[in-house]
């Protein structure tokens, strides 16, 4: 046992450490919103250039060739000096993995060097309005058009976050609709400037036009654009959710920069002196929230130990989805509690503390046990898939 | 990095978790609640013969001169099978006590016995009101104030306390400092009962791992052999979901047990802290783990003729005792908040 970095992982950390520091924005706004979304967009670009968009890709690609253990490095550094929430995450962090394992090498050569470099940006396009915890559920069709040597999509997928800004979706359509529930189902790519597509936004419980319903009506792709087997899209699909659900998406570097932020906010709320009871009832929550990111980042020590010698996380990734979707809510409910009235303000209020960045944070860490498969769904496969309860 | 066991510490943990399957099934468990002793002399004996009670010790004194790397993973067993002797007392808190803080002859004189398994030795710190296992133990580390004394077991007056986990021994105890050796005083007495009490309360997490672990086994087995409505309970979704959140429990407890073994091994900077996380989420687990427990085995788990009692009420023993999830969560924030 050895939890130590190496003197070259140290050296890496402290390069990232000193250009983020230089480089990192201030004060951006919401990426989901539109005018957010642009300024975001020029941050991704500058990481880019700097190749620290996708430090673990290979360099041809556009990244560093990093371990496991350098991105993780990477993202505890990017969430300590404040870095903004990732708008081209879908991309880098789901889809990519999905191609590096099932695309071609035209795929590969196509899509990912313009998605590290932000010049693509991806949404997913997985719920339908009848399919959302079901995922195996989804009605919208791809038919197959052998003249143009493609497929020919109807349909519509919604909750698609930030849809309305992005220019490609990735997502399962149904290519079989003789075949069985799990098969038939086919994963394409598409750009939503093809024929055929509308998007709407969709105002989110936070405000933000995050989301989008996308309509399909008789949009072409052509073959190229189909990601792994023709009628093989569940597995591919869950080459990504599991991607979603483990470590790629949410690293503990976030949730543990959240956690110094919240002993600094109790610091802070302690010395203003007002409410001392309140301040102090609270002490156990802030030391439990901290111990949970904490415990989030051991146990991501303990995964990625065993990622690097080769053993997959498995059904695991559903407890991991779990917990940090859950120790982000209270961790953001333990925050608000220690601003007392002041907790309702939002950014656009004069006296919102700190931005109005905790009423942001606990919105958005609200839809995390909804995302990514709910909880409730991750709960099963965890009694099903890790401890062996029958299905029926 | 590597937050994983060498293959050696799997191969001894898994040669020791052989051992209790084989001499610590049940039935023995039972039978420490139904004897008036309670321990069996040959157990102990056998494990000293292992090397598992002189694994602290270090190897001039005939011991294996291992850290707590090597010991919590059988201490995780041992809660598996719910082994009640003072492994936590005899081999993770006083034989490394001795060895870092007492004079040679005192050290000398008590630890090639714990080695050999013909001492064991049991502790009381101060706010600990109790002693374990008073009644088989011929060595007390006790501390007062900012002394620590070694007593002769023959030289301590105990009064039997008695324990929901019936399988336990406790006693309050009386005795005098005519009778006792001083094996160190002042600040440095202060520092190593601080250490002893960090042994202790990781000891005692990695035994609630292995009784959680446990407790989720047997429930696993009861709700897929169980049907009610003509299926398993364990098809149903409010059965899953309690594993589930059991399961989830112990997963994210797990690592932070094993982190403070490795900062109790290399001296962290960050011990107390860490040791105090491993205890509070250890503790948190098992409380939880034993009420998922009780819940899915239903009326079955509310007998004492079920096993299942012994290994919940050793939790709710263990959870309490080195210091409960609240108590440990305060100091957690002590060290983060008045930093």
């Amino acid at each position: 046992m050895d939890l130590t970095f190496t003197p070259a992982e140290e050296a890496f950390r402290a390069e990232a450490r000193e250009w983020l520091e230089a480089n990192v924005p201030v004060g951006l706004p919401s990426g989901d919103t539109a005018e957010g979304f642009a300024l975001h967009v020029e941050w991704e670009k500058k990481l880019f250039e700097a190749r620290w968009s996708v430090v673990s890709w290979p360099e041809e690609f556009g990244g560093r060739g990093a371990s496991l253990w350098e991105w993780l490095i990477f993202e505890e550094e990017y969430y300590r000096v404040g870095g903004p929430q990732r708008v081209t995450q879908n991309g880098i962090f789901l889809l990519a993995p999905t191609i590096f394992e099932f695309g071609t090498d035209e795929q590969k050569e196509r899509f990912l060097p313009r998605m590290a470099a932000a010049d693509d940006l991806w949404c997913q396009g997985w719920s339908e309005p009848d399919a959302g915890s079901d995922l195996a559920g989804i009605k919208s069709r791809a038919a197959r058009d052998d003249e143009r040597g493609g497929w020919v999509i109807n349909g519509q997928k919604t909750w698609t976050t930030r849809g309305a800004f992005c220019n490609w979706v990735f997502g399962l359509f149904r290519t079989d609709p003789e075949a069985a529930r799990h098969s038939g189902m086919t994963y394409l790519l598409v750009p939503l400037d093809a024929p055929g597509v509308t998007v709407r936004g969709v105002e989110r419980l936070d405000g933000d036009e995050g989301f989008a319903e996308v309509f399909f009506d008789d949009v072409f792709v052509s073959d190229d654009l189909v990601l792994g087997g023709v009628n093989e899209g569940w597995g591919v699909a869950m080459a990504t959710a599991s991607s979603e659900r483990g470590l790629t998406l949410r690293s503990p570097g976030r949730f543990c920069a959240a956690a110094d932020r919240l002993v600094d906010l109790w610091k802070r709320q302690a010395a203003a002196g007002e409410y001392p009871e309140r301040i102090d009832s609270l002490r156990s929550d802030v030391a439990q929230s901290w111990m949970e990111a904490e415990a989030y980042r051991l146990a991501t020590l303990v995964d990625v130990t065993g990622l690097v010698k080769g053993v997959s996380q498995g059904a695991r990734s559903s407890l991991t989805k779990i917990y940090w979707s859950e120790l982000d809510v209270k961790l953001n409910e333990t925050a608000l509690r220690l601003l007392g009235p002041a907790a309702e303000l939002i950014e656009t209020s004069p006296d919102a503390v700190d931005g109005g960045a905790w009423m942001k944070g606990f919105e958005f860490a609200l839809s995390g046990p909804i995302y990514a498969g709910t909880n409730e769904i991750q709960r099963n496969v965890v009694a099903e898939r890790v401890l062996g309860l029958p299905r029926k | 990095m590597q937050f994983a066991f060498t293959e050696d510490q799997l191969l001894f943990r898994d040669t020791v978790a052989e051992f209790f399957a084989n001499e610590c099934p049940p039935e023995k468990v039972r039978w420490s609640w139904d004897d008036a002793v309670g321990r069996d002399a040959s157990t102990w004996a056998a494990l000293a013969e292992m090397g598992v009670i002189g694994l602290t010790v270090p190897e001039a004194f005939g011991g294996m001169g291992m850290n707590e790397i090597d010991l919590l993973p059988i201490l995780t067993e041992a809660g598996r099978y719910a082994y009640p002797a003072p492994l936590v007392e005899t081999v993770a808190v006083v034989a490394p006590l001795l060895t870092e803080s007492a004079p040679a002859a005192i050290a000398e004189k008590w630890l090639p016995g714990i080695a050999d398994g013909s001492v064991i030795a049991t502790v009381q710190l101060d706010d600990q009101p109790f002693v374990n296992d008073m009644h088989i133990a011929n060595l007390l580390i006790a501390q007062r104030g900012d002394q620590l004394f070694a007593i002769p077991a023959e030289h301590v007056r105990s009064t039997p306390q008695v324990s929901v986990d019936g399988a336990r021994r406790l006693f309050s105890i009386e005795w005098d400092e005519a009778d006792a050796e001083l094996v160190v005083s002042g600040e440095a007495a202060l520092q190593a009962a601080n250490r002893a009490f960090d042994r202790g309360a990781a000891a005692t997490a990695a035994q609630l791992i292995g009784l959680s672990e446990q407790m989720i086994a047997m429930t696993v087995a009861y709700v897929v052999d169980r049907k009610q409505f003509g299926v398993p309970i364990g098809s149903f979704q409010a059965v899953k979901h309690h594993l589930a959140d059991a399961e989830l429990k112990v997963s994210f407890a797990r690592p932070a047990v094993w982190a403070a073994a490795y900062g109790l091994a290399n001296g962290s900077a960050d011990v107390d802290r860490e040791v105090s996380m491993a205890k509070c989420f250890a503790s948190d687990a098992a409380e939880v783990v034993a009420r998922k427990a009780l819940q899915n085995h239903g009326a079955i788990g509310y007998t004492t003729e079920h096993d299942l009692h012994f290994w919940l009420k050793r939790s709710w023993a263990l959870a309490s005792s080195w210091g409960d999830a609240a108590w440990h969560r305060r100091r957690v924030a002590h060290l983060l908040l008045d930093a």
